[in-house]
């Protein structure tokens, strides 16, 4: 596999959101308006990036049956870092996200790219990687976001061009899970052909 | 896998794993504290600057005060001439998604000048919207000798968000909490105008 087609299969093939249908709970949780969507998925590609970087160094000198515990001890150090980082010098942002950074340890897509590719492959291939998916997961959840903020808020990134409210449930859990679907019904279709 | 699942190399290396890990965050812990603090810091500034008459000049540091056995804080400012200008007083009602932390600012008669939400984790889109002026501009200069402060469903004269009647109405009575507080300050044997 080329390195170009590292980064673009996270996009499409094997796409986090749409087609792997991981990380489920802060895509539906976060995506609340476009911007808040995309830091979530920033957030997560920064951490994706440096522990998939990290296990595939260390992966060799790690006993098999405690990989697991292993791998998600580095995974918890990267995003408690990002939180003390972010808490220091962007504390708007850090409020704005709050109880989804320390989400991240939990994500599966994070864990499960280090099971499933960064503890097999080099460096190199497995910070592609980490991009690759976590530009999907930023795109997807970025797309999601805009649906339900432009039919629950009646606004695109902030700019409001309705006055009043939307459709309310598109903003609350039910919405999220109806423009999820209705999202992966239009991905598969795009896609399959 | 290279190395064996022995019970000695799993000790081992997860021994050495953890050390690592928590060295770092040790590390960038000692780093990142004091602008963590002095983020905080500013925050609770602005917001106290926020919540109080211009002429505040001097803000003092926060003092605690006991209330029907909860503990408050607040902090009482003074003009240029030291006189007593107002007082900002921390509440955090319980809203829909948890505690929703409000700065209340008072002028000395008592009216309040202004309030702000310090931290909420109400449902974005509905309850949310409470740190949007649309909602929290109708506290500026509320007098609470004069007005109720309940949300209009209950009789009061607190204009609700649309479909948070819960984020409203703890709103509305947080504020009312402050001013029965604001009042406990006033009769203290530390007067307003000390």
């Amino acid at each position: 596999m080329g390195k170009f087609q590292l980064i673009t299969k996270g996009l499409i093939k094997e796409n986090p959101t749409f087609v792997l249908l991981l990380g489920m709970c802060p895509t539906l949780a976060t995506t609340t308006s476009a911007i808040n969507g995309m830091s979530m998925g920033l957030a997560t590609l920064f951490v994706l990036v440096l522990s998939n970087m990290a296990i595939s160094l260390i992966a060799p000198y790690i006993p098999d049956k405690v990989r697991i515990p292993s791998y998600i001890v580095v995974i918890a150090t990267f995003v408690t870092l990002l939180q003390f980082v972010m808490q220091a010098y962007v504390p708007d942002i850090y409020e704005t996200l709050g109880l989804f950074i320390p989400l991240i340890v939990v994500n599966c897509i994070v864990l499960g790219r280090a099971e499933a590719f960064a503890n097999k492959n080099g460096v190199v291939d497995s910070a592609l990687d980490g991009i690759g998916i976590g530009l999907g997961f930023t795109l997807s959840l970025t797309v999601l976001g805009l649906v339900r903020e432009i039919l629950g808020s009646g606004s695109m990134f902030g700019w409001k061009f309705i006055e009043g409210d939307g459709i309310l449930a598109f903003v609350l859990a039910p919405g999220a899970f109806l423009a999820l679907g209705y999202l992966i019904v239009i991905f598969r279709k795009l896609t399959t052909k | 896998m290279a190395v064996q699942s022995s019970f000695k190399n799993m000790t081992v290396c997860l021994f050495a794993i953890c050390i690592v890990c928590s060295s770092l965050l040790a590390g960038v812990y000692a780093l990142t504290k004091a602008p963590i603090d002095a983020a905080a810091a500013a925050k609770n500034e602005a917001a106290i600057k926020e919540v109080l008459p211009e002429t505040a000049v001097t803000i003092e540091e926060e003092r605690t005060v006991d209330f029907e056995g909860a503990s408050y804080a607040y902090n009482l400012a003074y003009d240029e001439a030291g006189n007593t200008v107002g007082c900002a007083i921390n509440v955090a009602p319980v809203g829909f998604g948890g505690p929703i932390s409000i700065k209340v600012g008072f002028d000395a008669s008592g009216v309040i000048w202004n309030t702000k939400v310090l931290s909420q984790a109400e449902t974005p889109g509905l309850g949310a919207k409470c740190v949007e002026a649309s909602f929290s501009e109708q506290f500026k200069g509320f007098d609470p000798a004069q007005k109720k402060l309940a949300v209009k469903k209950d009789g009061g004269d607190v204009d609700a968000i649309t479909a948070s009647t819960i984020t409203s109405r703890a709103y509305a009575d947080g504020v009312a909490l402050a001013v029965k507080v604001f009042q406990a300050i006033a009769q203290t044997p530390m007067p307003l105008n000390e």
